[in-house]
């Protein structure tokens, strides 16, 4: 039973590299698309609702359904995998950072702007570090969901640790499957551990939670 | 041509739409799974979470944490799990949507009566009123607006995964998406993809629906929780 894990290590390796980079590539596009949308957001009350409106509904499309209307246009590859997963990520960062420039108190811009920060100095340097617990917060949901979402990338052929899932499941083989569920489970958290040391080296001057 | 035109072609074709397996029949199948299972997640997870919610303290911190590691579970590897244990019984695909569906009711139901202002908790207990009632008709419908976006995204979530079914074999409209790719016909896979959209739309509208009706007038002023 066992003896199958060392035995096939190396492509067990490369699978979870693989789900590594379907897991990480989006959330990260995600936060570069979703830091000026929500800043924009956050500055125009008027954008917010539609854009949430949009964020919700996207949010709502099965990942399954989005990697198959992906299809036509690019294909049974990464690219398809990575562009669904992508705006899932953005579903769940642009709130946060939104609600994380939001949160910044009053009294804390204006004490800047008293001190003669521009607004784009302010945004820099004032209201974007404060909002980066917030920010990290839906960041992390957004990797970890993406980490276990990759694996359905697998039914459309997309290779990650999906594939001992399906190959497991063909050849009613268990021992595969648990590795391939500790994989998922095992890569999500130490991203998730990452992103925590992440944020509190960006802000140091918070409790040590 | 796009998936649009694929999806509408193959929607709009009468044959699919009679005899066994046809697409009423999958809908169908697709709305039982996930209101079972989203019923089930729900009679766990909103009395669990008003419950630790009440308590309040570090409870509710260790809920949301454990929620948010919970994520990281892949639903396919737990559906293919267990149909290698299980076979096609109910529980094979009824365990990994019911897991699906807890957590975020969970969190926003004990965040919803752990953030119940303190002072209205005092009035309440000053007012005579038991633990009961405090909980039944002051906690709960102060917390509703937030339980409600908690229930709104599992059963998302579980509409959404329901379509993983197909894999192992089951009914439901992932049966189209998982068919259609097997035997490389686009038409049933855009097809199907097309009309679990539409139902999850369907779920978001029923929702915004439901917290409409439900949530009392004094909180609605409130504007909605994220």
């Amino acid at each position: 039973m066992w003896s199958w894990i060392p035995g096939n290590a190396s492509l067990i390796w490369q699978l979870t590299w693989e789900n590594l980079k379907l897991g990480v590539l989006p959330a990260l596009y995600g936060l570069v698309i979703s830091l000026p949308l929500g800043i924009i957001a956050a500055r125009w009350r008027w954008f917010y609702p539609p854009v949430l409106t949009v964020v919700n509904i996207l949010y709502a499309v099965p990942s399954l359904a989005l990697f198959v209307a992906l299809i036509p246009k690019f294909g049974l590859t990464d690219t398809t995998v990575i562009i669904a997963l992508t705006v899932f990520s953005l579903c769940v960062i642009l709130p946060n950072v939104v609600a994380g420039l939001r949160g910044v108190p009053p009294a804390v811009t204006q004490a800047a702007t008293a001190m003669g920060y521009g607004q784009l100095r302010r945004l820099a340097f004032v209201e974007l570090p404060l909002a980066v617990p917030v920010i990290i917060a839906g960041l992390r949901v957004g990797v970890v969901s993406s980490i276990s979402l990759a694996s359905v990338g697998q039914l459309i052929g997309v290779s990650s640790l999906g594939y001992l899932f399906i190959d497991g499941l063909q050849r009613s083989f268990p021992t595969e499957i648990y590795v391939g569920i500790a994989g998922v489970i095992v890569l999500a958290l130490v991203c998730d551990l990452i992103l925590v040391a992440v944020r509190r080296s960006l802000t140091p001057w918070l409790a040590r939670t | 041509m796009s998936f649009f035109s694929w999806a509408w072609d193959w929607v709009t074709t009468g044959a699919n739409w009679h005899g066994a397996d046809s697409i009423p029949q999958q809908v169908l199948a697709h709305l039982g799974y996930s209101g079972l299972a989203l019923l089930i997640a729900t009679l766990i997870a909103v009395p669990a979470g008003v419950a630790i919610g009440h308590r309040g303290g570090k409870a509710a911190v260790v809920v949301t944490n454990f929620a948010n590691a919970w994520r990281a579970i892949p639903t396919l590897g737990l559906l293919t799990l267990l149909a290698v244990f299980l076979g096609f019984s109910a529980l094979t695909w009824l365990l990994p949507l019911v897991a699906l569906g807890i957590p975020p009711v969970l969190v926003n139901a004990c965040e919803g009566v752990a953030g119940v202002d303190p002072g209205v908790r005092d009035a309440a207990k000053g007012a005579g009123m038991t633990t009961w009632q405090q909980i039944a008709s002051v906690e709960v419908p102060i917390a509703l607006p937030l339980i409600l976006v908690g229930l709104r995204t599992s059963a998302i979530f579980v509409v959404a995964t329901a379509t993983l079914a197909a894999e192992i074999g089951l009914g439901g409209l992932g049966r189209f998406i998982i068919d259609g790719l097997a035997s490389s016909e686009y038409g049933p896979v855009a097809g199907g993809a097309l009309l679990v959209v539409i139902l999850a739309i369907c779920v978001l509208a029923l929702f915004a629906l439901i917290s409409r009706l439900a949530v009392p007038a004094g909180l609605r002023k409130q504007g909605r929780p994220e």
